[in-house]
């Protein structure tokens, strides 16, 4: 394993868990919950874009398996929208 | 895998048609888990009853058990850059390691399950203990497959199967593997932290 790829994996993975840490600490840390949850779920799409980026190799594949990779996301936020949308509208 | 046909022109060059296929599968299993989390979201925000979480769960225990994810994902890639250079002894090192931090991961969990249970808390008692029972038995459950899926592609790597040209199998586990670890990101936030 060239030393790149191993410092590149290590850093990363200090990244993963540097931003573990912050989001427990957000949890137990008193302020407004809205603030909490977008502060919350920003961190776990880092999170997320980091191990799908450097450990799933997406950085360097080709546009079709980006837009594969991507897609599903895309329509899961929409899914996960479209609830938040309907309940507040009907509160 | 040795089967595996590779495009060498078009959107799709260089990919093979085993780690295409991969992909497509994670898209619908990304599907999978958007749906059991919008359904969560749908309960909690309307349910009126929901408990306070970090007096019903052990997140401390569950963020010790989040680490443990992210090394195993760790070592897994530690694993794919090993033989794609060739190093077999450290390809079988990174994927047992990987394995057995996937099988901790599996046992904390189960712990946690045993505590909530003689608590009370169970799958029937509450639309909390119907859905988080769901979300973390469908992802536990993933993880499971994941282990098995290991073990096999160890037992093929102490037979000498993948080399330095030929090592599709380690890549397709890998794949799934972080895939995992990317669902418990998303999974450790919403049920836990949030």
């Amino acid at each position: 394993m060239s030393a790149a790829k191993r410092s590149r994996y290590l850093t990363v993975f200090a990244a993963l868990a540097v931003f573990t840490v912050i989001e427990v600490a957000v949890a137990f840390t008193a302020i407004t919950k809205s603030t909490q949850v977008v502060l919350l779920l920003g961190l776990a799409l880092i999170k997320a874009s980091l191990v799908a980026l450097y450990y799933m190799h997406l950085r360097s594949e080709g546009p079709l398996l980006r837009v594969i990779a991507a897609f599903p996301m895309l329509l899961v936020i929409v899914l996960l929208l479209l609830p938040v949308f309907d309940l507040a509208l009907a509160q | 895998m040795e089967h595996s046909i590779e495009r060498r022109a078009g959107p799709l060059a260089g990919v093979s048609t085993t780690k295409f296929a991969m992909w497509l599968f994670l898209a619908s299993e990304a599907m999978f888990f958007g749906g059991l989390i919008a359904a969560y979201l749908v309960l909690r925000l309307a349910g009126s009853d929901w408990p306070v979480v970090a007096d019903v769960l052990n997140v401390p225990l569950v963020a010790g058990n989040t680490f443990i994810l992210i090394v195993s994902s760790l070592t897994m890639v530690f694993g794919l850059a090993a033989i794609e250079s060739g190093d077999q002894r450290r390809l079988r090192q990174f994927l047992v390691a990987t394995a057995v931090l996937g099988s901790v991961f599996l046992s904390i969990q189960a712990v946690e399950w045993r505590e909530l249970l003689a608590e009370g808390t169970t799958a029937s008692t509450s639309l909390f203990g119907s859905t988080f029972f769901t979300l973390t038995g469908f992802h536990g459950l993933h993880v499971l497959g994941g282990v098995l899926f290991m073990l096999y592609v160890i037992a093929r790597a102490f037979q000498g199967r993948y080399t330095k040209e030929e090592h599709g199998g380690v890549e397709l586990m890998g794949l799934y593997w972080h895939f995992v670890d990317v669902v418990w990101i998303f999974l450790f936030t919403i049920v836990y932290l949030v």
